[in-house]
Order: C-alpha cells, then sequence, then structure tokens
C-alpha cells in the first residue's frame, strides 16, 4: 500500500514506532500533490497543464520547508525516544482562511494576495505541537463565501476528485479535495452554514463540524464570528476523532472557546451504538425554497440515492441494536437559510470592513485621497461574493431599517436550537441521542451549473445550517455513490459538547460498511495516477 | 438686549489606568513609546484576531459608575460601532451602546459660592480608544499605540449653565477621578478628554435650541474660554438676526479661538450590533456590593468631616483633602496624636506641603511616615526640642529615613533642660555682664529679651526657654 492511502492514524503509529519516516511521508505526500493537483490557483489564472480540467486543483500555495523541518523534528524525536506527539509526521493541508506566521495567508482573496501573517491560529499550532507536518495551504470559496469553490480569486479553484468536471463543494472544497485524492490525510477546514459537511459530502470524505467553541476561532479569519467552528475533514471517522482530540479545548485568547474538559474521543469510538436513540426528521426529506412570488414554501425533496442512502444507514444502525425514531418534527429547519442570509452577512459584512487598504493587503498604488483609496481598494480588492455580501450586510444592519434584522433573526435563531432542545431532551418526547440526516439536497453538481444563482448556492446548505444556528457537533460520513458514481454523504447531529456520539453512530455505520461495493470504486482523479 | 442662558453639555473621554489594553496584553500606557511599539496582532487588527476584554478594566469602569452614583448594570454588552477611519484598524470599534456598564448617575458639583449643583449623566460606557493619525511631510501617519486602551465614555445632560459651571464639572471629574483610583486624569496627556455641546436661550424658555460642538478642549481653562466666546458668538448672532447652525468647531487652545471644523448634516450610519466575539459581562449582586463597599469616602464627604470632627477650617479641610493620599496622610497621624488634630493640620498646611514640593513627591510616597511626624511634634510638645529643630527634622528624617529620636540623639539637638548645669552657665554669663545686670536691677526689665538671647547663643539654642527664663529671673532677682 501506498504511504499516501494510510490513514492518518496509522502514520503517527508508524512513525512514532520508527517503521515510517516522517521525512518520507512528506515525500509521498509532495509526490501525490505533484501527481494529481496540477497547477495551484492563482491571481492570473493562467493554466499551463493541458490536462488542468482533469486535476485536483486543491492547492493554493506549499509550505514545504516549514513541512521539511517539522518532518526533521518529529526524526529526530522519535530517533531519541521521545513522544512525537498524536499527529506524528501526518501530512496536513490547512484551508488557507487560517492564519500561519511568515506565509501568505489569502482567504483565496486578491484582498489578501500578499498578506503575510505575524501570528499562527490556535488550531494549527496544536497541530503543529502534536507532530502533524503543515504541508499547504488550499483552495476555499472567497473568505469561505460560497458552496462549491467557484468563487476563489485564486484559478483554476479546486475540482472534485471524483469528476473533475464537478465541484468539490464548498467552502471547504480544496480541503475535501486534498483528502479524496489522498493528497493529504488530513485536512483543517470551517464550517459556517455547512463549509466543511458539504465539500466532505461531495467528495467522498469525513468532514466533523465540533459544537460552537470546542476548538479556537482563533487566527480563523472570520466570516460570522457567531458561526464559524474549524474542524476536520479525514478519510475515515477515527482520523477525524483524532484530529479533533488534538484540536479541541479552552484557548485563552478566544472567549467563546469552551472550557469543558475534553473527553477521549478515540475511547468513544470503541463503545458500539446499542441502545442508542437515532432520530429521522421528515424537516429533513427535502429544501423548503421560498417561492419570492408567493411567499409560499416549496418542498424540493432531496436527490432519491442520497434519501435512500440515509434510510440504509438508519436499518444498519438498527441492526447493531441501535433505536429508530421517526418522524421527529424539526419545524424551523425551514427557516435556517433566510436566518442566515440576515445573521451571516451582516457579521461578514463587519468583519470585512478592517480591509481597507490601509495596513495590509491589497492596495491601489495611486489613490487621490482616503475616500478614494477606500473605495477603490474595496472595489478591486474584493470578489463579487464579498460584495454581494457587504452590500447585503449593510443593507440590513443599516440604521433605517424599521425592523432590527439581527435581534429578529437572532430570536428564530433560538426557534431552531429550540427544535433541537425538545429532540434531544432526556424527559422530552423523543429523548434522542442523535439525529440522521443527509447532509445535501444532492450530489456534486457540475461547475458553472449552479454558480452565478447565489441564492439557490445558497440552499445547497440547508440540511447543514441549522446546526450552526444552534452551534452543535455534527459529522458526514460517505453513504454510497449515485448513478454518477458521485458520493453521497450522511450526517449525525448530537446535542451541545457530545462529538462523542456523532463519532460514535458515524464510526458504527462505518464499519458495518466497510466491504461495500462502493468502497471499492476510487476517485476518478487517482485511476490514472495511481 | 434680551436674557440668554446658555446651555452646556460635556462628553468625556476617560483613559483608564488599567495595566493592559481592554481587550489584548499590551500595556496600556505607552506615553512617549515610538508609534507601533506597543501593538500585537489584536490591536492592528489583524485578520484572525478576537478580542478578550480585560476584567480590571470593568472593574475600574463599575467603581466609575458606582462613584458617579449609577447603577452598575450586573449584564453589560458590547457593540461593534461602525466607520472608516486610518486610525481604526477592524473598521468598527467596540463599544457599549445598548447595555452599558452603567445607568444614570450625577456628580454634585460644589460651587466656590457654596450651592451644590446636581449634574446628571445621560450615558456611561466601556470602549476601546482609535490610535493618532499625523500629517507628517505630506504624509498621513498612523501611529496605533494608543489603540485599544480602556476609555469610559461619559456624557452630560444639558445641565451646566456656564463656562464656569462646566470648568468647575471638569475639575472636580478629574479629582474624582484621581481619588477613586481609576485615571490618571492628565489633560496634557489625553486621559481626560472633553467635548462640549453649546446652545443658548431666551432667559425662561425650557426649548433647546441648535447647539454646535466644541471639539478638544483638553484643559479646564480651555473649557472655560471656548464656552464662553462660543456663546456668545451664538448671542451676538441671534441677537443680528442670524441663525445658529449644527456646526462642529475646533478649539484652538495655542491662539484661543474657535474655527468651523465641518457642518453636521444628520447622523453617521454606525451600524451598530452586537460584538459576537465577547460574551456578556457579567456582574453578581456580591461583586457589585463589593464594588461598591470598595468605594471610598469622597472628597466632599471626607471634606466636611474633616471640619466637623477635627474642627479644622474650610480652607485647611479643603486643602488637606485635594489629593486622597494627602487626606490620609493627615487621619493616620490624627489617629496617632489625637488631642492635636489642628496642630497636626498646621504641620500638614505648612512644613509638609513645603516638604512634598521640594522633593516632588506626594504624600504617600514620602519616606518621612505619620508616625515620625508624630514623633516629631511630641519632642516639641514635651520639650525636648524646639520648633526650629523640629522643621529641620522633617528634613533629615525624610533625607536619612532614620527616626527623630535617633537623630537628636545622634547630633545632641536636645534641649538643655538640667536646671543645674543650665544655673552654671548663666551664671557664668551673667558675671561677664555686670552693666547690663545692673542697668535690670535697677529696672529696665526689658533686657531680659537680651539675656535670653546671650544664653541661647551660647547654648547653640538647645537651653529650654521656659527654664531659662526661670532660672534668669531668680539669678536677677538680687
Amino acid at each position: 500500500m501506498r504511504y499516501t492511502q494510510l490513514s492518518a492514524n496509522e502514520i503517527a503509529q508508524k512513525v512514532q514506532a520508527g517503521e515510517l519516516k516522517a521525512s518520507d511521508m512528506l515525500d509521498a505526500s509532495l509526490a501525490q500533490i505533484r501527481a494529481v493537483d496540477g497547477d495551484f490557483g492563482s491571481l492570473d489564472g493562467q493554466a499551463t497543464d493541458p490536462e488542468t480540467d482533469k486535476k485536483v486543483h486543491a492547492f493554493i500555495s506549499l509550505t514545504e520547508e516549514m513541512a521539511r523541518a517539522q518532518a526533521q523534528a518529529v526524526d529526530a524525536k522519535v530517533a531519541n525516544g521521545e513522544d512525537a506527539g498524536l499527529l506524528a509526521g501526518v501530512p496536513v493541508s490547512i484551508k488557507d482562511i487560517f492564519a500561519l506566521e511568515n506565509t501568505v495567508t489569502t482567504a483565496a482573496s486578491r484582498m489578501l494576495h500578499n498578506y503575510r501573517a505575524p501570528y499562527t491560529a490556535s488550531a494549527v499550532q496544536k497541530l503543529m505541537d502534536a507532530g502533524a507536518l503543515i504541508v499547504g495551504k488550499v483552495n476555499l470559496d472567497e473568505f469561505t463565501f460560497g458552496s462549491s469553490n467557484e468563487s476563489s480569486a485564486y484559478q483554476p479553484a479546486s475540482n472534485n476528485p471524483w469528476n473533475t468536471a464537478h465541484v468539490p463543494g464548498g467552502s471547504s472544497g480544496g480541503s475535501a479535495a486534498a483528502v479524496a485524492a489522498e493528497e493529504t490525510p488530513l485536512s483543517l477546514g470551517t464550517d459556517t452554514g455547512g463549509s466543511i459537511r458539504q465539500p466532505a459530502a461531495f467528495c467522498g470524505v469525513v468532514g466533523l463540524k465540533p459544537s460552537y467553541g470546542r476548538i479556537s476561532r482563533y487566527g480563523l479569519i472570520a466570516f460570522a464570528s457567531s458561526l464559524d467552528c474549524p474542524g476536520p475533514l479525514s478519510r475515515n471517522v477515527e482520523d477525524a476523532a483524532l484530529m479533533l482530540q488534538v484540536m479541541a479545548g479552552a484557548d485563552e485568547r478566544d472567549e467563546s472557546s469552551a472550557t469543558l474538559p475534553v473527553p477521549n474521543y478515540l475511547e468513544a469510538l470503541q463503545q458500539d451504538v446499542k441502545g442508542m436513540r437515532i432520530g429521522l426528521s421528515p424537516d429533513y426529506a427535502g429544501i423548503a425554497y421560498p417561492n419570492h412570488k408567493t411567499g409560499e414554501f416549496e418542498i424540493i425533496p432531496v436527490q432519491e440515492e442520497i434519501k435512500q442512502a440515509t434510510l440504509d444507514a438508519a436499518e444498519q444502525l438498527a441492526r447493531q441494536g441501535a433505536e429508530i425514531i421517526e418522524n421527529v418534527p424539526m419545524p424551523h429547519t425551514r427557516y435556517g437559510i433566510p436566518v442566515y442570509f440576515v445573521v451571516s452577512r451582516i457579521e461578514a459584512s463587519s468583519n470585512l470592513n478592517r480591509m481597507d487598504g490601509v495596513k495590509y493587503g491589497f492596495t491601489v498604488a495611486d489613490a487621490r485621497d482616503l475616500q478614494d483609496l477606500y473605495k477603490r481598494t474595496r472595489t478591486e480588492g474584493f470578489g463579487p461574493q464579498p460584495k454581494l455580501r457587504i452590500l447585503m450586510g449593510a443593507y440590513l444592519s443599516a440604521a433605517s431599517k424599521k425592523v432590527n434584522y439581527y435581534q429578529l433573526a437572532s430570536q428564530v435563531r433560538g426557534m431552531i436550537r429550540r427544535d433541537f432542545e425538545l429532540a434531544f431532551e432526556p424527559k422530552g418526547a423523543y429523548q434522542l441521542d442523535a439525529l440522521l440526516t443527509p447532509t445535501t439536497p444532492t450530489t456534486a453538481f457540475k461547475r458553472a451549473e449552479v454558480f452565478g444563482d447565489s441564492v439557490l448556492m445558497q440552499y445547497a446548505d440547508q440540511m447543514t445550517v441549522s446546526v450552526n444556528h444552534a452551534g452543535l457537533p455534527a459529522i458526514t460520513v460517505p453513504a454510497g455513490l449515485d448513478n454518477k458514481n458521485l458520493p453521497i454523504g450522511i450526517q449525525f447531529i448530537a446535542n451541545h459538547f457530545r462529538e462523542d456520539i456523532v463519532l460514535r453512530a458515524a464510526h458504527a455505520y462505518e464499519q458495518s460498511t466497510l466491504d461495500a461495493v462502493w468502497r471499492k470504486v476510487r476517485p476518478m482523479a487517482l485511476q490514472e495516477v495511481n | 438686549m434680551k436674557e440668554y442662558e446658555i446651555i452646556v453639555g460635556l462628553e468625556t473621554h476617560i483613559q483608564l489606568n488599567t495595566e493592559t489594553k481592554i481587550f489584548c496584553a499590551c500595556k496600556a500606557d505607552s506615553w512617549e513609546a515610538e508609534p507601533n511599539t506597543n501593538v500585537c496582532p489584536v490591536c492592528t487588527g489583524q485578520p484572525g484576531v478576537l478580542p478578550r476584554l480585560n476584567a480590571e478594566a470593568v472593574q475600574k469602569g463599575a467603581l466609575l459608575a458606582a462613584a458617579m452614583h449609577a447603577e452598575i448594570n450586573p449584564c453589560s454588552i458590547f457593540d461593534r460601532k461602525h466607520y472608516f477611519y486610518p486610525d481604526l484598524p477592524k473598521g468598527f470599534q467596540i463599544t457599549q451602546l445598548f447595555e452599558p456598564i452603567g445607568k444614570g448617575g450625577y456628580l454634585d458639583l460644589y460651587m466656590p459660592d457654596g450651592e451644590i449643583k446636581r449634574v446628571r449623566i445621560n450615558k456611561m460606557h466601556l470602549e476601546e480608544d482609535a490610535g493618532k493619525t499625523k500629517l507628517e511631510h505630506g504624509q498621513r501617519m498612523v501611529d496605533l499605540n494608543r489603540g485599544g486602551v480602556p476609555l469610559v465614555e461619559m456624557v452630560t445632560e444639558p445641565d451646566l449653565r456656564s463656562g464656569e459651571e462646566a470648568a468647575q464639572y471638569l475639575s472636580q471629574l478629574r479629582e474624582l477621578l484621581r481619588w477613586i483610583g481609576v485615571s490618571e486624569a492628565d489633560m496634557e496627556r489625553g486621559h481626560l478628554r472633553c467635548d462640549a455641546n453649546v446652545s443658548i436661550r431666551e432667559k425662561g424658555s425650557t426649548a433647546f435650541n441648535t447647539k454646535t460642538e466644541i471639539k478638544n478642549v483638553n484643559s479646564i481653562d480651555s473649557v472655560r474660554q471656548a464656552i464662553t466666546q462660543e456663546a456668545k458668538r451664538q448671542i451676538e448672532l441671534v441677537e443680528s438676526g442670524g441663525k445658529v447652525e449644527q456646526y462642529t468647531l475646533d478649539w484652538d487652545a495655542d491662539t484661543g479661538k474657535l474655527s468651523m471644523m465641518r457642518s453636521k448634516e444628520g447622523e453617521a450610519d454606525y451600524r451598530y450590533f452586537r460584538e459576537p466575539d465577547l460574551q456578556p459581562v457579567i456582574l453578581s449582586n456580591a461583586e457589585i456590593e463589593a464594588i461598591k463597599a470598595s468605594l471610598p469616602e469622597l472628597p466632599y464627604a471626607r471634606r466636611r468631616r474633616f471640619v466637623e470632627e477635627y474642627q479644622l477650617s474650610a480652607y485647611d479641610a479643603e486643602v488637606l483633602t485635594s489629593e486622597r493620599g494627602l487626606s490620609d496622610y493627615f487621619e493616620e497621624a490624627v489617629a496617632l496624636y489625637a488631642k492635636e488634630p489642628k496642630t497636626i493640620s498646621n504641620w500638614m498646611m505648612n512644613d509638609m506641603i513645603r516638604l512634598m514640593n521640594d522633593t516632588g513627591k506626594s504624600a504617600k510616597g514620602l519616606v518621612l511616615k505619620p508616625a515620625a511626624l508624630v514623633e516629631i511634634v511630641k519632642l516639641i510638645d514635651d520639650g525636648k526640642i524646639n520648633a526650629a529643630t523640629g522643621k529641620s527634622l522633617l528634613v533629615k528624617v525624610e533625607q536619612t529615613g532614620k527616626s527623630p529620636a535617633t537623630i537628636v540623639e545622634e547630633e545632641s539637638l536636645g534641649l538643655i533642660a538640667d536646671a543645674d548645669s543650665l544655673r552654671k552657665q548663666i551664671e557664668t554669663i551673667l558675671a561677664g555682664a555686670p552693666n547690663e545686670v545692673a542697668a535690670y536691677r535697677g529696672g529696665k526689665e526689658t533686657l531680659m529679651g537680651w539675656f535670653v538671647g546671650q544664653v541661647m547663643r551660647a547654648t547653640r539654642g538647645k537651653a529650654d526657654p521656659k527654664l531659662t527664663r526661670e532660672i534668669l529671673l531668680e539669678l536677677l532677682k538680687d
């Protein structure tokens, strides 16, 4: 087996045991990137590779020197008989939205094309402290604003390794693509409305969005501060647990980080699902899309194969002793996207105010005066998505509005949270441990198919966004392929800080399908090179 | 000419004297530091950073609220106020709009004529300071050292009626801030900044007319002058048939002139919303009570008590309570020598204040502690040393740190109170001055002073004056 097909846990154990050198692991990872990634995304977007449409394009930049030094440090530790960490020698890619000292952190925007961060994000620091090798920065939608990766200012943006004519999803599309294409076994992503889970589902990998506050946000360039969560993308559930283990915990630099003790997630995986109460909800059977003429919601059912995969998963778990509770009402799920439009746009518009051309990043060279500097820097520095979101956010938070939309949306967020509280209430009618849902309404769409319709693109997040509103943990795991050989993802959601439960349920499902036929199929991008 | 009334409200920015900035670990004080040397990723607004609240700023803000008789908010919340300016690195200021740290409150002004004037507080909240910009060689330079320094913004109701009242307010606020220890309140260093809103109306009217805002009135004299001048301008304008327009004016303290900065056309849209990166600031009942309990006796209460309890004059009480450390020093000394508050007061008012001025130290910073002062006063009262020696002892104790008794011993400064040895010396002096003795005995009793002087000269001032006189009277009787 090639090194790049090893799981993170296997790599770390082999490295610690002296069976595999971190430096060799790094070489293998870099070789895979050279083989499958093609041109990295860049501002001029000039492809040099005739095969560019068949490539993954997960990366924006490599941090090879840093990774090399980290590998040498790990190998030296192992040679000295020291503990080299839970992620000893594991190559990790970082969504290019995390600050990493002395490297360019672009947020996939022209606005930060030359921004060298003077500090390192807490989550990234914890990965490095655990022996991980930071291989490079991967692509994303500009400032994480999107669900397809297409809005990146760094083109070519990532493709879906399963079919490179399709999008990898977003915004952590580069992360999902890098993991699916075996470039790195782990990637650090972020999830604001589904930005880890949706691309993970599209690319057939595992994606975990932890509870809000479980992993520090310090150093994550903020999209919507009250929703953002860093989290792992990996090829199996155990690796997601391992990466979470390393990154979880309180951080004095982030007031919203939780001070609750971090449980042993790897141990939690050892437990089965006997007696676990897993719910299914009719409110996750389709997406509710408001008809802008009538104001009524129209229900568009989820893709049949995805619905079937979800029900199959329920059956698998029932066979292992889980109790399946059907018809759990989650009536406010349909307001998830409208509320998200308000909260995330207002917060995003505010967070982007600091991009003014004065201190760092892109700036116009020939500004006539201060106003001209601001206007032209932001006009030329931002792509269409940031502009749309700034406009929408400014409009919604304008003092002239009679309604305080932010406050109103916060109230509806409370109602969405209440749906989950009732479902998980230990003395309530449902007493769920976890909710099982599709991760996405469809499998990965074709490039350019949805891009350009910001509203429709946003509705791709309806299955995932309520979890962000409520601050809960949720995981997506691969659950088959559709008739076009595109991956299907299913999602487990649990109560606050019960990452252990979603990991357990996902792990049990994964282990019960290890021999499934669809697991033998390799992504298209790997078939030619490996 | 009609009679006019001047309406003034003051907006003050108070820099809290915390150790670190309000949302990061940088030092709060960067006076005279090179530009941009006291900064970090957080206070320069790097992408991805998060604020974390300095608890000391909350404590000091709440203490100020207590001192202003405001209600301390048990759950105050930070908001973002958005605008673009180069000295504002995040493009928004973290401040409090909807749930500020203090609600309501007032400051009672003790006017020189003895009247008490209550000035109500309209709002009081915590916020971060911005950096500074300046023009240099035609370029706008930004210095973010001051960015993130904790401020309390405090705005009065339009309760002040003259430049003089405004000056009184600022002066007494400054005293209060120093007294409770929340701010150095040094106006020259920008610890206490002030903008003034000024309007006029005909006497008897209750309407509020268009006001102008004067920026940068950053000394007590400036406040008095600028407001007086602006009110005069408005009155003359209205009298000549003009109309006051809503201007922002800039005060130039060097020329003593007001100049127009810009006309204010409607409020800017700051798009306030709750700061999602900070948790609500929760203060329990017990914490609020503890903050209130830690509030020291305020200057005016202490002043009144000094007059009543120690029978000090109003003037002495005012001087002794002009600074909290000074009044504490006085009370500590009085506690050690309870029968003589007036004597202690005299020493404080004259020699101690001179000693502090000469050494540049505050009462707290003196080597000479209240106990040593009391020891010196007792030595004089007990006739062990004379007053002049006592005064010189103050300086010597301050310089050497030795106790007064030790210095008296080492330098033989004690009075000669031994009657036998003194009698012998006086006999010798009288024997050497037969003419004067004869003249005295002949009725020229005014020579007594001369004899005392001779004794003092011979003993280098150390003779106990009372005993000297007694012996002289006895020996000259014959």
